[in-house]
C-alpha cells in the first residue's frame, strides 16, 4: 500500500502538501503532527471522503475508524445491523454468524448485537466501529484518533486491540493521532506531518531516539512525563 | 411535557377538535340536514343559538358537524404536502450531483414563491372543489417541507455513521432509507403538526374565497363564505365557523410548538445555584492554617438524588498547584465549579467548610471573589467575548471589580498581556478573540485573571484542546504565574501525565469521591490506591515497554446514580475482597501527606 504525492486543497488553503507513504503489509504506520498539520486531512483522502490529487495504491478496500465512537455509529440503529451493514450480500443467518464473529474478534460478546449505541460505553462503541470496519475485509485500515475521545483506563485495551488485530491478521494500519506517546506504542514506524508535509518517517525506535527534524525534536520534548 | 399554559391549551384544543370530529356528525347530523322552511335566515335565538342559513337549517349544528370534513380535508392537505416536500428534499441526496442541484434549485424557487398564490394557482389548475384546495394547500406547503428536509438531511449526511456507511459502499437509497431518515424523522413529524394547524387556516381560506369546497358539502369556510353576506345584520352566523376555525388552527400550532420545543429540550439556565448552607459542621476535620483553599464535605447533589461530587475535601496552599485527576464522570470539574459557585443549576452545594483565605466564602462579596478566584476553562472562547476586543474584556475586570478608571484599566490590560507573553501586547489588546491562536486566547484569558489579584486559581483542562508544544508552553505559564504572584492553583485533568509534570501534589478522585492524595514526587512510585497505580500503569508514555500489553482497568466507572455502599472501585478492583463491597473505607493518612482510601492500600 502506497500514497504518492497526495495533496488536498480546501479552495485556497493547501491541508496536505504533497505527501507521498508507504505503509508495508502488516505494520502499523504512526502518523502524528499538531492540529492543522494535515492527517487527519490525509486519513479522509485516502479513505476517499475527500477530494484530492495524487494517487493511493496497492489497497482497495480501505476502511476507517473515527474519532468519536458517540458520533460514529447510527443512534437509531442496533449494533448487530450496523456491523451487519457490510454483509448485505450475505443470507440473514450467515450474516449474523458473522456478525457474531466480528464481535468476538473485537472482544464482545455476542448478546452485543441487539443493544443500541446508547447503552454501551465508549470503549465498547469503539469496539463496535472496529468490527465495523473489520466486516469489510479491508486491505487497509486507517484510524484516526480513535483513544482520544475515550478515557485512559479505556484507551489501553483499545490499543492493545489495535496491535493484536495486526498481530492476528496482518491488516496494515495507519494510525493517526497528537500524541506521541501513544503512536510510539502502538506503531512500528512513525511519520511526523508538519504543515502539510511529512517532515520525517522512520522506524519507531529510530525516530524517537535519535530524531533528525527539529519539528521531531520540538513534539519529543514537550510530551508530558510522570517526574520518576 | 405539559408544563406552560400554552402546551396545556394547544393539547386541549387539538384533542376538543378531534373528539368533535368523531362524535360531531353521528349526534348532529340529523339537526344540521334539517331543511326547516319557516326559520330561514333567522340570527341568534334560543333554538337556534347561532341562527339559522337559507334553508332554515340550524347554523350550531352544521358547524359542530363540519369538524369531521374541515379536520379531513386539512390532514390530507398537510400529508400531501409533507410527502412531496420530503420527497422533494430527500432526492438530491440519492439523484446524482447535477439532477440533485435541479432539484434544489427547484425547491429554492418554490420556497421564493409566496404560498397563497401557489395555493390558489394549483387550486384553479386542478378545479373547483374540495379536491382543488386540498392540492392547492398541500402545494403551498410542500416546498417549506423540502427545505426542512434538506437541511436535517444535509447535516446527518455529515456525521460520521453516513460517512462510515459510505465507506462500506452501502447504496445510497438504503443509507438515505436506514441512517438518514430516521435520524430526522422526529423534527418532520412535529413540523406535521404545526403544518395541519396551517393547512386548517388555509383551506377554510380557500373555501371563504370560493374556491375551496363547493355545495351541497360544507366545511368551515364555506359556512363562513355563507354567512358572511349576513355578518351586519346577524355577527353570529359568521362568527360561529370563524371561532371553530380560530380555536382548531390555534390549537395545532400551539401544540406543535410544545412538542418541538420539547423535542429541542433547550435545557433551563439560570446564573447562579442556589446554595444550601448546612448548619453548623459537626466534624469538620482540622483547618489547614494558611491555606489559600480550604475545603471539607464538599457535596454537589441534583434534584433527582444524583450525587455526582460527594463529601470532597481538599485544600492548597500558597505558590502550590494541586492536581484534580479523574476520569469523565469522577466529578472533578464539578468540583472546580462548586468551588467557584458556578454549578449549573438545579445542582445544589452544601459543604462543611469552604474557605478562601481563611474566609468563608459565603461572607465574601462578589466583588472579592471576583477579584480573588481565577478561573481558566478549556475552551478559552467560553470565556472571551467574540464581539469584543480583548483589551477591553480585561479592562472590564478592573473598571467593575477594582473601580479603576478605564485608562488605567487600559494600561494595566496591555500590562497583564505582556505578562503572559504575549507578543506586542499593545496590539493584541486591540484584537478580537477570533484573531488569536488557541494558545494566545488561553493566555489571554489567564491574563484575564491576573488583572486582579487572584489567591487561587482554577485551571479545569485549560490545556486539552491544544497542542502538545502550546500545551507545554500554558503549563510553564502556570508555574511561573504561581511562583510570582503567591497564589494557589487548583488544576483539573484527565491526564496523569500532565498533572505529574506540573503540579506539586495530586488528588485522585473516583465516583464522587477522592481515593487518594499524595505528593507529585510520589506519583510514579510510591501510590498506594490500585485505581491510581492502574491510571498510571494504563497510560502509555516514552518509557513504556513496547513488548508489553498496556494495562487497562476491567469493567467501568459506577454513574453517580449507581454508587453503592461500599468501595466504588471495588467491582474492577484485583485487590477487593468482600468487605471492600461492603464497607466504604475512609480516606486517611498513609505517611507524610499522603493519604488514601483503602482497605488493602499497602
Amino acid at each position: 500500500m502506497r500514497i504518492d504525492d497526495l495533496t488536498v486543497r480546501y479552495g485556497a488553503f493547501t491541508a496536505v502538501d504533497g505527501v507521498t507513504l508507504e505503509i508495508p503489509p502488516g505494520r502499523i504506520v504512526g502518523l502524528v503532527g499538531e492540529s492543522g498539520s494535515g492527517k487527519s486531512s490525509v486519513a479522509r483522502a485516502v479513505s476517499g471522503l475527500v477530494p484530492h490529487t495524487g494517487s493511493v495504491t496497492g489497497a482497495s478496500r480501505i476502511q476507517m475508524i473515527f474519532q468519536d465512537p458517540y458520533a460514529s455509529l447510527d443512534p437509531r440503529m442496533r449494533v448487530g445491523d450496523s456491523v451487519g451493514e457490510a454483509l448485505l450480500h450475505l443470507p440473514r443467518r450467515a450474516r449474523a454468524a458473522e456478525v457474531t464473529r466480528l464481535l468476538g474478534m473485537v472482544s464482545l460478546p455476542p448478546e452485543t448485537a441487539p443493544s443500541y449505541p446508547r447503552e454501551l460505553s465508549g470503549g465498547q462503541r469503539q469496539r463496535v466501529a472496529i468490527a465495523r470496519a473489520l466486516a469489510a475485509d479491508p486491505d487497509l485500515l486507517v484510524a484516526d484518533e480513535i483513544t482520544s475521545a475515550l478515557d485512559v483506563s479505556v484507551q489501553g485495551s483499545i490499543l492493545n486491540l489495535i496491535r493484536s488485530l495486526r498481530d492476528r491478521t496482518g491488516l496494515p494500519i495507519l494510525f493517526i493521532s497528537h500524541n506521541l506517546a501513544v503512536v510510539r506504542y502502538v506503531c512500528d514506524e512513525i511519520a511526523v506531518m508538519h504543515r502539510g508535509r511529512v517532515v520525517e518517517h522512520g522506524h519507531t525506535v529510530d525516530l524517537v531516539s535519535s530524531p533528525a527534524d527539529p519539528y521531531t525534536r520540538t513534539l519529543l520534548e514537550a510530551v508530558p512525563r510522570l517526574r520518576r | 411535557m405539559l408544563r406552560t399554559p400554552a402546551a396545556i391549551a394547544g393539547a386541549a384544543l387539538a384533542a376538543l377538535m378531534v373528539v368533535l370530529a368523531v362524535i360531531g356528525p353521528p349526534i348532529w347530523g340529523d339537526a344540521a340536514e334539517l331543511v326547516n322552511a319557516g326559520a330561514i335566515l333567522q340570527g341568534s335565538s334560543a333554538a337556534h343559538p347561532l341562527g339559522t342559513d337559507n334553508l332554515g337549517r340550524d347554523l350550531l349544528a352544521r358547524v359542530l358537524v363540519a369538524g369531521r370534513y374541515s379536520l379531513q380535508l386539512a390532514l390530507a392537505a398537510a400529508l400531501i404536502g409533507a410527502s412531496a416536500g420530503i420527497v422533494l428534499g430527500a432526492l438530491p441526496s440519492v439523484l446524482p450531483a447535477r439532477a440533485g442541484r435541479l432539484v434544489t434549485g427547484a425547491v429554492n424557487a418554490l420556497v421564493a414563491f409566496p404560498g397563497l398564490l401557489l395555493a390558489m394557482f394549483t387550486a384553479v389548475v386542478a378545479g373547483l372543489g374540495a379536491r382543488g384546495a386540498v392540492l392547492g394547500i398541500g402545494a403551498a406547503i410542500a416546498p417549506g417541507f423540502a427545505r426542512l428536509t434538506q437541511t436535517l438531511a444535509a447535516s446527518v449526511s455529515g456525521a460520521d455513521y453516513v460517512a462510515a456507511a459510505r465507506m462500506l459502499r452501502v447504496p445510497r437509497h438504503r443509507i438515505l432509507a436506514r441512517h438518514v431518515l430516521p435520524n430526522i424523522a422526529e423534527p418532520l413529524i412535529l413540523n406535521l403538526t404545526q403544518a395541519l394547524g396551517g393547512a386548517l387556516l388555509g383551506l377554510a381560506g380557500m373555501s371563504f374565497l370560493g374556491l375551496g369546497v363547493q355545495p351541497p358539502d360544507y366545511d368551515w369556510g364555506r359556512l363562513l363564505f355563507d354567512g358572511f353576506g349576513r355578518i351586519y345584520i346577524h355577527p353570529e352566523v359568521a362568527l360561529g365557523p370563524a371561532a371553530a376555525i380560530a380555536l382548531a388552527g390555534i390549537g395545532f400550532n400551539l401544540l406543535g410548538d410544545a412538542l418541538a420545543r420539547r423535542a429541542a429540550r433547550t435545557p433551563v439556565r439560570t446564573p447562579r445555584s442556589r446554595q444550601e448552607r448546612p448548619a453548623a459542621a459537626a466534624d469538620a476535620g482540622e483547618t489547614e492554617p494558611g491555606a489559600v483553599l480550604d475545603v471539607a464535605g464538599l457535596t454537589v447533589t441534583f434534584p433527582s438524588g444524583v450525587t455526582p461530587v460527594r463529601g470532597v475535601s481538599l485544600s492548597v496552599r500558597p505558590g502550590e498547584i494541586v492536581g484534580l485527576v479523574g476520569e469523565s464522570g469522577s466529578g472533578k470539574s464539578l468540583t472546580a465549579a462548586a468551588v467557584g459557585g458556578l454549578v449549573p443549576y438545579p445542582g445544589t452545594v452544601s459543604h462543611e467548610r469552604l474557605r478562601l483565605c481563611g474566609e468563608d466564602v459565603a461572607n465574601l462579596s462578589r466583588k472579592q471573589l471576583g477579584t480573588s478566584l481565577a478561573m481558566v476553562f478549556q475552551d478559552p472562547m467560553a470565556s472571551l467575548n467574540p464581539a469584543l476586543k480583548i483589551g477591553g474584556q480585561l479592562a472590564e475586570v478592573a473598571v467593575v471589580h477594582q473601580g479603576a478608571t478605564r485608562e488605567d484599566a487600559r494600561r494595566r490590560a496591555v500590562d497583564r498581556l505582556g505578562h503572559v507573553h504575549l507578543p506586542e501586547p499593545e496590539k493584541q489588546a486591540a484584537r478580537h478573540p477570533h484573531q488569536l491562536s488557541g494558545g494566545m486566547r488561553q493566555r489571554a484569558v489567564i491574563a484575564m485573571g491576573l488583572m486582579g489579584d487572584p489567591k487561587l486559581i482554577i485551571a479545569d483542562e485549560p490545556t486539552t484542546a491544544l497542542d502538545v508544544t502550546v500545551q507545554r508552553q500554558i503549563l510553564r505559564l502556570l508555574r511561573e504565574v504561581v511562583e510570582e504572584s503567591g497564589a494557589g492553583a487548583l488544576f483539573i485533568s484527565h491526564d496523569i501525565a500532565v498533572v505529574g509534570e506540573l503540579c506539586d501534589r495530586v488528588v485522585v478522585m473516583y465516583a464522587g469521591r477522592v481515593v487518594e492524595e499524595l505528593p507529585v514526587d510520589r506519583l510514579a512510585d510510591g501510590a498506594a490506591h490500585p485505581y491510581t497505580r492502574a491510571l498510571i500503569s494504563s497510560l502509555p508514555d516514552m518509557d513504556t515497554d513496547r513488548a508489553l500489553p498496556l494495562a487497562s482497568i476491567p469493567g467501568r466507572q459506577p454513574a453517580p446514580a449507581e454508587v453503592g455502599a461500599g468501595c466504588a472501585f471495588a467491582p474492577r478492583c484485583p485487590l477487593a475482597t468482600g468487605r471492600c463491597a461492603t464497607d466504604r473505607p475512609a480516606l486517611e493518612a498513609h505517611g507524610h501527606d499522603h493519604r488514601v482510601a483503602c482497605w488493602e492500600a499497602s
